[in-house]
């Protein structure tokens, strides 16, 4: 090993060590933008390193440099512009886009180790070049990207977000899994000796890997694809490491394996905020077949309908105000609606909070997010567990787009949304809901609460019912 | 590096990542993933190495699409996650709500931006 070669080894540690610091500044939001800062420098350094390495090895041929850099530049730059663009609702399907091309990139890595080496020297030099790790990085890889492709299309919309179930999926997703593990184990248990046929089987492993990504994926429903993507990270995080055993890398490994376990654990955490199980939500199907019944009886109670000027007279004269955001605030992007009415209540004496639900937003922690990018300081946001204790000395609140995390029908066993923790609304002294419709939420079930007569609902989209809502403030009450 | 060795890491690699992880709150899950999203951009070193023995179409095609796969992931990973870090700003609770917008002229301003770009 060359003084070079050392050199970038140490680098490649030393990269290692910020990403690991950088995940651990990660635990405190006041830590956590330096943290993501401590690992992009990490990682420009491990970039710079394999830059001063393949110079030094000085293979690289000029159409090879042509195509890394355009490539690179090509990549970065639409990452960049697509990361600059976005809007802060639209995050969860561009990480999951982001997800996708690591994958992609991960099992490309494989894909082009196997054909050169089959073709350079046969497909029997596989065997002592760690074919398990090739076998394993197109699987995961080709899964991770075909699914993450499918998890983005349905949070972006293109594809319908309700699980998606087509009669002999389960026969076919037999069928994909024994070509994918069959083709696999063929091609490490006894490769076969013609080039051509070495490459056939792998490339029926990549497309049987790239279906059964998508076949997996859509029967999972909306509310349970947070818990998909970050699943999918790990895998890709997975695939990496084995792409690192591929190209015999150690940086490579040592993230791709930081990001395998962190996104496992981090899979775990989201499962369990939701009261749901990892088996369950990739088996498929948000409350499928379960018993609809429960609070069929409910549909057709009476609902008190409110109008502006009502709900702006009974916010603007309490005392505390609990603000529940969900779905709805972030689909019609309120954030800065919401801040706007809660600065006016606040200017009236009134005390306003906002009760965050763990999985409230399109992702755990994205409402966080969102009323951050609306300026609202993240000390007045306060977790279930914090302020579920609140609700009872609340006056008024008021709840914007949210649905099954607020349905009472949670603590009740029989019902799709059973055990799921929810914020005790029901408890405040008077609820009011802005939602656009009596439409039902992911779980599918009606909500008791908004026939409850302490409930007034107030339809509206959330930006607009709230601009009208802050109007109204103003006018009523100056 | 030997197999052995390289299986080592791994091991130890995965054991450092369920740890340092641990008691994260909800708050910052979304970040969270998208800044472990941006790390398994490291595969863009896998694709440079691509790039030394690529000789042929095949190598400079799967080169070319390895690159800008792993060039997107890095970039843009790291690039939103700041963005959505950066939002996360601690600002002292007014105690008199008229300090909200009076207080903090560059804040507001920033806010504003924003604002023009999510109404573009």
């Amino acid at each position: 090993m060359s003084g070079v070669e050392n050199g970038v080894e140490l680098v490649y540690l030393l990269a290692a060590v910020c990403f690991v610091i950088g995940l651990h500044l990660m635990n405190s939001p006041a830590t956590a933008r330096r943290g993501n800062q401590v690992s992009a420098a990490g990682m420009i350094a491990a970039v710079v390193a394999t830059l001063v390495l393949i110079i030094h090895a000085g293979t690289v041929k000029p159409i090879g440099w042509v195509v890394l850099i355009v490539g690179a530049a090509f990549g970065a730059g639409l990452g960049l512009l697509s990361a600059r663009r976005v809007a802060m609702t639209a995050i969860p399907q561009l990480v999951s886009l982001f997800n996708a091309v690591g994958g992609g990139a991960a099992a490309i890595v494989a894909i082009y180790d196997f054909v050169t080496t089959t073709t350079n020297g046969g497909a029997a030099e596989m065997g002592s070049k760690g074919i398990v790790a090739t076998v394993l990085d197109v699987i995961i890889g080709a899964v991770t990207f075909a699914g993450s492709l499918i998890a983005s299309g349905k949070l972006q919309g293109t594809i319908s977000s309700s699980p998606i179930v087509f009669t002999g999926v389960r026969i076919l997703n037999i069928v994909l899994t024994v070509v994918m593990l069959g083709g696999g184990i063929w091609l490490i248990a006894a490769p076969p000796t013609s080039d051509a046929a070495a490459i056939g089987l792998l490339a029926a492993v990549l497309v049987a890997s790239l279906a059964f990504g998508v076949t997996m994926v859509l029967p999972i429903g909306g509310a349970d694809m947070p818990v998909v993507i970050s699943l999918l990270n790990a895998f890709t995080g997975t695939a990496v490491a084995m792409a690192g055993f591929v190209v015999n890398n150690s940086v490579l490994i040592i993230a791709g394996a930081l990001v395998g376990a962190s996104g496992g654990i981090l899979t775990k955490l989201m499962a369990d905020a939701m009261n749901r199980s990892i088996p369950a939500i990739v088996v498929g199907g948000f409350g499928t077949g379960d018993s609809a019944g429960d609070t069929a009886a409910v549909a057709g109670g009476s609902l008190r309908e409110v109008k502006a000027d009502d709900a702006a007279i009974q916010l603007a004269y309490a005392s505390k105000v609990i603000i529940v955001p969900g779905y709805g605030l972030a689909a019609a992007q309120a954030q800065h609606e919401v801040r706007e009415l809660a600065d006016l209540l606040e200017s009236r004496g009134v005390d306003v909070s906002y009760a965050i639900h763990p999985v409230a937003g399109r992702m755990p922690g994205h409402m966080n997010v969102l009323l951050a990018e609306a300026n609202v300081p993240y000390s007045l946001l306060r977790e279930m567990d914090e302020i579920n204790p609140d609700f009872p000395r609340t006056d008024v609140a008021l709840v914007i787009g949210a649905n099954d995390v607020i349905n009472p029908a949670a603590r009740r066993p029989g019902n799709p949304v059973s055990g799921m923790p929810i914020l005790d609304v029901d408890h405040a002294k008077s609820v009011i809901v802005i939602k656009r419709s009596m439409a039902t939420g992911y779980a599918g079930i009606d909500n008791e609460l908004y026939s409850d007569p302490k409930t007034g609902m107030y339809f509206a989209d959330a930006k607009k019912g709230l601009a009208e809502l802050v109007a109204a403030v103003k006018t009523l009450v100056g | 590096m030997t197999l052995l060795a390289a299986f080592s890491i791994f091991v130890l690699s995965l054991l450092v990542g369920f740890e340092v992880i641990s008691k994260v709150p909800a708050t910052l899950h979304t970040p969270l993933m998208s800044a472990a999203n941006s790390i398994h951009g490291v595969v863009l070193v896998g694709a440079m190495l691509i790039a030394v023995s690529a000789d042929n179409a095949i190598g400079y095609i799967l080169g070319f699409i390895a690159a800008a796969f792993a060039g997107m992931n890095v970039v843009g990973g790291y690039v939103v996650t700041d963005r959505m870090l950066g939002m996360f700003r601690k600002r002292p609770v007014p105690p008199a709500p008229s300090a909200v917008t009076a207080g903090d002229p560059v804040t507001e301003s920033v806010a504003d931006r924003r604002d023009a770009e999510l109404t573009r």
